[in-house]
């Protein structure tokens, strides 16, 4: 178990010339001792090449990886003492379950009444004890990847535990299920989890901590309330919730801020940059106002979708479109009406040049 | 009657009568001159005696065939024990991508492009004492070399004959089963800290059981078939130490014109490749995938 600092950026051709070269823009991060941490974003923003950097399968063009503060940037995945599972089930075909669960401890001569122990636990814990004599070659997808998770988390003193993706494969309730036990696995065992995904429940239910990528860059880390009251960059905003964020462009000077055509005061003790400016408001937080009030605007309601639990709204007018969450006793809206949406209140967030402003 | 009934056509017959005709020139009809052979005496073209299974028990009991027989299986089980981990090491060796792929690609299998009639020539030549690489090196270093002298160099000429040959296809055959592993596999293994051994035997072996299977039968049935090299090369010699199944085959009925005793033999021969490639087959689906017992003590 081990802090995992990454210091590094990393382009797969040799001369990398300007952004979109890079795998990875240079960055600088810190995976704490026993943490559960996600790394969350589309496909191809490099979250798999942080996690295969961090493994030894690949190496950075540049800067360092330490382990507790040791230098591993250039040893061998072999030599790191890192566990790794892979978005698609790998099994040794000829050995059975148990022998494919030992594979890792007898490659690193531990003893055989331990690896025997231990196999046992990580057996329980995956309930499949009943299978360890079973060939694993003859398995279900889900049962091959749980042996590649157990290969994964059998031995105790791997400095990380990385995940890539590895509940792809797997049916959607059994999914929740396998997460669930990572999870606790990750309370029992103490290891430190990380955990790549595109898909953000994974990654909110999964980490305490979640990385978001982008093209390369981790645009924010922190806790499943930050991403969501909090993001720190549009991205982050339309990429986190469902549906995400709503962005309003509007401008600040000095007599307050001016959407299209409506004006609003500035909230009591907040400063804003002048000029160019993005409202950030998420759907959750959007509410019905009065005609005329303040912080809100006039807009046409579009399209309302009864999800059973909420409403969901779709608002538009000549400048603006907007999603909105609102409690199901408000069905008695219908398209075509003209409504008044708050967006203006404590959980606004503004943003300049997709940055946030604090 | 909610069960809906199939239109019934006997007419639809005629449809596959053209494959049956195709087959019947092309296996049947020949299949059976050679079984009407091994029942018949044939003294002259208009002389011919039934004689039932007469052939079939006196080539049974012939000497000479049990020796071929045994030469065949040993050249065949040699052939097979000296190609495969051979081709296996060369599909390990070839590079995997970018030019020099390409490159040792063709090179790999220009032996397989060559005539075999041409193979057994260029070994005839380069195996003389006089005039050829092999035989004036053995030669220079005072060995003394005959493949037509001596029984035993010239068995094992055709041996290294066959080789030289055959063991690109099994290199071709492994390399595409290398080449099919995806990469997690590797990256797996490093992670799991896995030798190179460990990653051999766990990974690329059994990933590549599929395509070493056919090489194994190719081998087997193109090996225990083996004719014109060894024709070409030795002639059979010296004495009978080179004269395998095929050979004996053709001395029967075109040397000597023995028509019965050749045809009860070749179908003989051919029930002998078909049971021995179907045990072959059956033994190498199952190796490798049985349970095992005892769990993992």
């Amino acid at each position: 178990m081990a802090r995992i600092d990454l210091d590094l950026a990393h382009a797969y051709n040799k001369n990398p010339q300007q952004d979109s070269d890079y795998a990875l823009l240079p960055l600088k991060m810190t995976f704490e001792d026993g943490g559960a941490y996600a790394l969350l974003g589309p496909s191809g923003c490099g979250k798999t090449t942080m996690l295969n950097i961090m493994s030894g399968l690949v190496t950075p063009s540049q800067g360092t990886v330490k382990y507790d503060g040791r230098d591993v940037t250039t040893l061998l995945p072999q030599e790191r003492n890192i566990a790794q599972v892979f978005q698609f089930p790998v099994i040794y075909d000829t050995m059975t379950v148990a022998e494919n669960l030992a594979f890792p401890l007898r490659n690193r001569k531990v003893p055989e009444d331990k690896i025997k122990k231990r196999v046992g636990e990580i057996a329980e814990m995956l309930e499949m004890s009943g299978q360890l004599n079973h060939r694993a070659s003859g398995l279900a997808a889900d049962a091959k990847q749980k042996i590649s998770l157990g290969r994964g988390l059998v031995r105790p003193d791997v400095a990380a535990v990385l995940f890539d993706e590895p509940l792809t494969v797997i049916d959607p309730h059994l999914k929740w299920q396998l997460r669930r036990k990572l999870k606790q696995i990750h309370h029992e065992l103490k290891l430190t989890l990380i955990y790549v995904t595109h898909d953000q429940v994974e990654a909110l239910t999964f980490a305490d901590q979640v990385v978001v990528m982008t093209r390369g860059r981790a645009v924010q880390v922190g806790s499943a309330a930050d991403l969501f009251e909090q993001p720190s960059h549009t991205f982050v905003g339309h990429f986190i919730g469902s549906p995400g964020m709503n962005f309003l462009a509007g401008k600040v000077d000095a007599a307050g801020l001016h959407l299209s055509g409506v004006s609003f005061d500035l909230p009591a003790g907040r400063k804003l940059p002048k000029g160019e400016i993005k409202l950030g408001i998420r759907p959750e937080y959007v509410a019905v106002a009065e005609p005329g009030a303040p912080g809100a605007l006039p807009m046409t309601a579009n399209k309302i979708l009864d999800v059973g639990t909420h409403l969901m709204l779709s608002a538009s007018n000549a400048n603006y479109a907007l999603k909105a969450r609102l409690p199901s006793d408000m069905s008695s809206l219908s398209p075509g009406d003209a409504v008044w949406l708050k967006v203006m209140g404590e959980h606004t967030c503004f943003y300049k040049n997709e940055e946030i402003v604090r | 009657m909610s069960v809906t009934t199939k239109p019934v056509n006997q007419k639809a017959w005629f449809l596959i009568l053209t494959v049956l005709i195709c087959v019947a020139f092309s296996a049947i009809m020949p299949l059976m001159t050679v079984v009407n052979y091994s029942v018949q005496d044939i003294i002259s073209p208009t002389q011919q005696v039934f004689v039932g299974t007469e052939w079939f028990s006196a080539i049974m009991r012939d000497e000479e065939l049990h020796g071929a027989l045994l030469r065949q299986l040993t050249f065949s089980m040699a052939v097979l024990a000296v190609e495969l981990p051979l081709g296996i090491m060369l599909a390990l060796a070839m590079p995997s991508q970018g030019w020099k792929s390409s490159a040792v690609l063709v090179i790999v299998s220009l032996s397989l492009l060559i005539p075999w009639n041409v193979v057994g020539t260029i070994w005839q030549i380069f195996g003389r004492a006089d005039i050829g690489l092999l035989g004036a090196g053995l030669k220079w270093l005072g060995v003394d070399y005959s493949y037509t002298g001596n029984a035993v160099d010239a068995w094992v000429t055709v041996l290294v004959m066959d080789v030289w040959h055959w063991t690109p296809l099994v290199g071709l055959l492994g390399y595409a089963g290398l080449r099919s592993i995806p990469d997690a596999y590797y990256q797996a293994a490093s992670i799991d800290g896995a030798s190179k051994a460990a990653v051999f035997w766990y990974v690329q072996l059994p990933k590549m059981r599929g395509v070493l299977m056919i090489a194994v039968l190719l081998r087997f049935m193109d090996s225990f078939m083996i004719y014109t090299e060894p024709f070409v090369l030795t002639g059979g010699g010296p004495g009978n130490a080179t004269t395998f199944l095929s050979q004996f085959l053709t001395q029967k009925a075109v040397g000597q014109f023995d028509l019965g005793p050749a045809a009860a033999f070749s179908l003989i021969y051919f029930l002998i490749i078909l049971l021995l490639c179907f045990i072959l087959y059956n033994w190498m689906q199952r190796v490798g995938t049985q349970e095992k017992e005892g769990g993992h003590e």
